[in-house]
């Protein structure tokens, strides 16, 4: 990688064309397919038939549908995995993570705070 | 009636009474503007200098031409957002007891409004994302950024963003909410009226901007990199500029989907951020403070970047503690997305959630502490050259250190329920951007205008930007401060109390002081072209500088590097003179570059144009707009035509003219 010679430049193209690597295969994409089928098919069942008697069991249910469903999309069409751009795609998703976690979670955390805290200002603020 | 109806149909909102003809500051100002408008046209049309600026400038997807048209927007736009500054403080200097000032309160909210809006929106990030733009593939030894049509794309819609900002000046009127917009405030129930879809719809467009910006930023850097150059050999101002841009692709897109949120309020009668129907203006408030907080940083991680460069530059040594530095980077990076709540300790959530919040802010005063000591460190010992840009450090360090410390202070909550909303917030922040972020960028631009141009701004002139600054800052602030310690809340457009005037008054005069500081910066650029023949630098490397920006020539040619720099070391440039390097004079080969293209011009127009029709709701305009939007878009994908190769005997013919002196312009 690092010769010295200056007239041999291994400057990254500026275009991607013919860039193909990190696409996955026929099988890969099928096996993604039916999964988000799937787990798609399992939360409209659970609505539909109120298989799950209790509403916050069939909200739970469909939370894990959901996340197992990113995680299919990450795997099957982003092609995330340890190896793809030296590592930077896998720092990236870590990163995003870590930012959408403390976003939702902190605003949750904040919000439910200051519901309890300010709950008993509400009928007078309604009263005014 | 059906003609009334039909005029609805077409114009929306706006009538004849949209225009202030009846107000005399802005008919003034308005008329002011269309004559030297006309003006600036009369004298491109009259020098034939369209289609050369068109050609070479507009539709140029040069990293180079496009990070110095940001600057030149930056700078257009901190002329506006002074002059809203200027006003704010003849008003606060004069309407004191009896007086009720010069300003109705209703344009006073307006400008104090836009002034925030413009100074970060429209000065800082494009200043910022200039010198990135211009600085930083130069610093990694590309030829361009990972994409440069969409550099180009960026610059226009903020542009484009600066445009409707200063549209609301005539046309209509500007949000009178805050810089901030806050809900339920800036819902349709209190702000029935056009400021606040101006603010949104200029926000949104340029935010979009800053978003692909960014993106192609850290692509840029993460992808293309000289051989040899790992992460970390890169210098520290790519470090900080790849931080800070990160931070912008995450924190964006929070703002757009608040912005979004609050324009289906206005729109479309959600009740997202109402008061009633379950909404929760709060939710907004925290929404723009997780884009606003990190925000900060954004601005101030490549300005901490600036003043590395700058030091180890005029110090003649290498960066003191280069990898704390940069660690210390990363982590602000981290901790700066879990602060934001400190800008709303008193919205009642509890003291559990105080406390985290006010520790994690003093927290993150640790790697900044630890920036200064490795400045300091740097310069100890080392041959320090007070040139202008040096002379901004240490007048940074100065000042901005008071600002750390004043934000510590307001981050213990107890102290913050007292001072929150007080004009003793206000001098914090404005302390720390101006003496922070806005110090970096006249420094920064100081520093960088001779590889811009090929010669050096005026330095006398220079001079007067620095003492007008630094002076009028400190005389414009500490009043501020006082006053708000003693309790005085923002944003007043007239005082009961008279025996605060004098602080106010000594305040004008600071404002106007770093009048004369602005004004030296414009003629040390106006002075620097009328002395280039005195001020050239011949050699590519006026300072004796230590990067890669530095060993091409001054200006850089199109390509940048007739051959990629291969990088052995930290400050590569000061290595490659160290071991006697000898610039190659031949065996060129040609050189791929991308082709330039309107079609980010065409595009920023017609967002322009939809943003324009929504907020005056001409709804057959805004949909043809976004149907052309759709078209371009479309259209553009089918430009093949995308790249050329500079032959070799072009470059072979630029390099040897670079041992003759050339000056830009000439």
């Amino acid at each position: 990688m690092s010769t010295t010679h200056p007239t041999e430049p291994h400057v990254p193209e500026l275009h991607g064309h013919g860039d193909t690597h990190g696409h996955g295969t026929r099988r890969g994409y099928l096996t993604g397919f039916l999964l988000s089928v799937i787990l798609t098919a399992i939360p409209f069942w659970l609505v539909m038939t109120e298989t799950l008697s209790s509403t916050p069991a069939t909200a739970v249910a469909i939370f894990g549908c959901a996340f197992v469903q990113i995680v299919v999309h990450v795997v099957y069409f982003l092609h995330l995995d340890t190896r793809s751009e030296g590592g930077w795609t896998l720092i990236a998703f870590i990163f995003t993570v870590v930012i959408v976690g403390i976003t939702i979670g902190g605003s949750i955390w904040v919000m439910y705070h200051l519901n309890t805290n300010m709950m008993p200002m509400m009928p007078l603020a309604g009263s005014r | 009636m059906p003609e009334h109806s039909f005029l609805k149909t077409v114009f929306g909102r706006l009538t004849f009474e949209s225009f202030p003809i009846h107000e005399p500051i802005l008919l003034t100002t308005f008329i002011v503007v269309v004559v030297l408008g006309l003006g600036i046209v009369a004298a491109l049309t009259y020098f034939r200098l369209w289609g050369y600026l068109w050609k070479e400038w507009f539709t140029s997807v040069d990293h180079k031409r496009i990070g110095i048209m940001y600057v030149i927007l930056g700078i257009v736009m901190l002329l506006r957002g002074f002059a809203d500054a200027l006003m704010m403080r003849a008003q606060q200097a004069v309407a004191f007891g009896p007086n009720e000032g010069y300003l109705p309160s209703h344009h006073y909210d307006q400008i104090f409004t836009a002034h925030g809006t413009i100074m970060i929106f429209f000065v800082a990030i494009p200043l910022v994302a200039g010198l990135i733009n211009f600085v930083m593939p130069l610093q990694i030894g590309a030829r361009d950024v990972a994409f440069p049509f969409l550099n180009n794309l960026s610059f226009w819609l903020t542009v484009s963003g600066a445009g409707l900002v200063m549209m609301s000046l005539f046309v209509g009127e500007f949000a009178r909410t805050g810089w901030l917009s806050y809900a339920p405030l800036a819902g349709l129930e209190y702000s029935p009226d056009t400021g606040v879809d101006y603010y949104l719809w200029s926000l949104q467009i340029a935010g979009i901007g800053t978003t692909l910006s960014a993106i192609n930023l850290v692509a840029t850097i993460i992808k293309m990199r000289a051989p040899g150059m790992t992460m970390m050999k890169m210098p520290v101002f790519c470090w900080t500029a790849l931080c800070s841009q990160v931070l912008a692709i995450a924190i964006f897109p929070v703002l757009t989907a608040a912005f979004f949120l609050l324009i289906l309020d206005r729109y479309l009668g959600t009740h997202f951020f109402t008061n009633d129907m379950g909404g929760s203006p709060m939710m907004y408030w925290n929404m723009v403070w997780i884009w606003g907080h990190p925000e900060v940083y954004v601005l101030v991680l490549p300005a901490f970047g600036i003043y590395s460069e700058i030091t180890s530059t005029f110090t003649g040594k290498r960066l003191f503690g280069y990898s704390s530095m940069v660690y210390a980077t990363v982590v602000i990076t981290i901790l700066s997305y879990i602060v934001w709540l400190h800008h709303f300790f008193t919205m009642g959530a509890g003291a559990s959630v105080n406390s985290f919040f006010g520790i994690a802010t003093m927290v993150i005063s640790i790697p900044t502490g630890a920036k200064i000591f490795n400045w300091l460190f740097t310069m100890y010992r080392g041959r320090i050259i007070y040139e202008l840009p040096m002379m901004w450090v240490v007048a940074f360090m100065l000042t901005f250190v008071v600002g750390g410390m004043t934000g510590v202070l307001l981050a213990v909550p107890p102290a913050d329920f007292v001072l929150h909303n007080s004009l003793f917030l206000v001098a914090h922040f404005h302390n720390v951007i101006i003496g922070g972020v806005v110090f970096a960028l006249l420094a920064g631009i100081t520093y960088w205008f001779p590889k811009a141009f090929g010669f050096k701004l005026d330095p006398f002139w220079g001079g007067v930007s620095f003492w007008g600054w630094v002076v009028g800052y400190w005389v414009a602030w500490t009043p501020i401060y006082v006053v708000g310690l003693m309790g005085v809340t923002r944003r007043l457009s007239h005082i009961d109390d008279a025996t605060l005037q004098p602080y106010f008054v000594v305040a004008a005069v600071g404002a106007l002081i770093i009048l004369v500081g602005i004004l030296g910066t414009v003629m040390s650029i106006v002075m620097g072209i009328v002395r280039r023949k005195q001020l050239r630098d011949v050699t590519g490397d006026p300072w004796n500088g230590r990067t890669l920006e530095w060993s091409t020539s001054s200006p850089p040619p199109a390509y940048n590097f007739a051959f990629t720099p291969v990088v052995h070391d930290l400050d590569a440039w000061y290595d490659m003179k160290s071991r006697g390097y000898q610039r190659p004079m031949e065996g060129y080969r040609p050189i791929h570059m991308p082709r330039n293209t309107g079609s980010g011009l065409y595009l920023s127009a017609l967002a322009l144009v939809f943003g324009f029709a929504m907020i005056w709701y001409m709804w057959w305009l805004a949909a043809l707009a976004s149907l052309g939007l759709l078209t371009v878009a479309i259209g553009h994908t089918f430009n093949y035509n995308r790249d050329y190769f500079i032959p070799a005997d072009n470059v072979a013919r630029t390099e040897a003219q670079r041992a003759r002196p050339t000056v830009a312009g000439d």
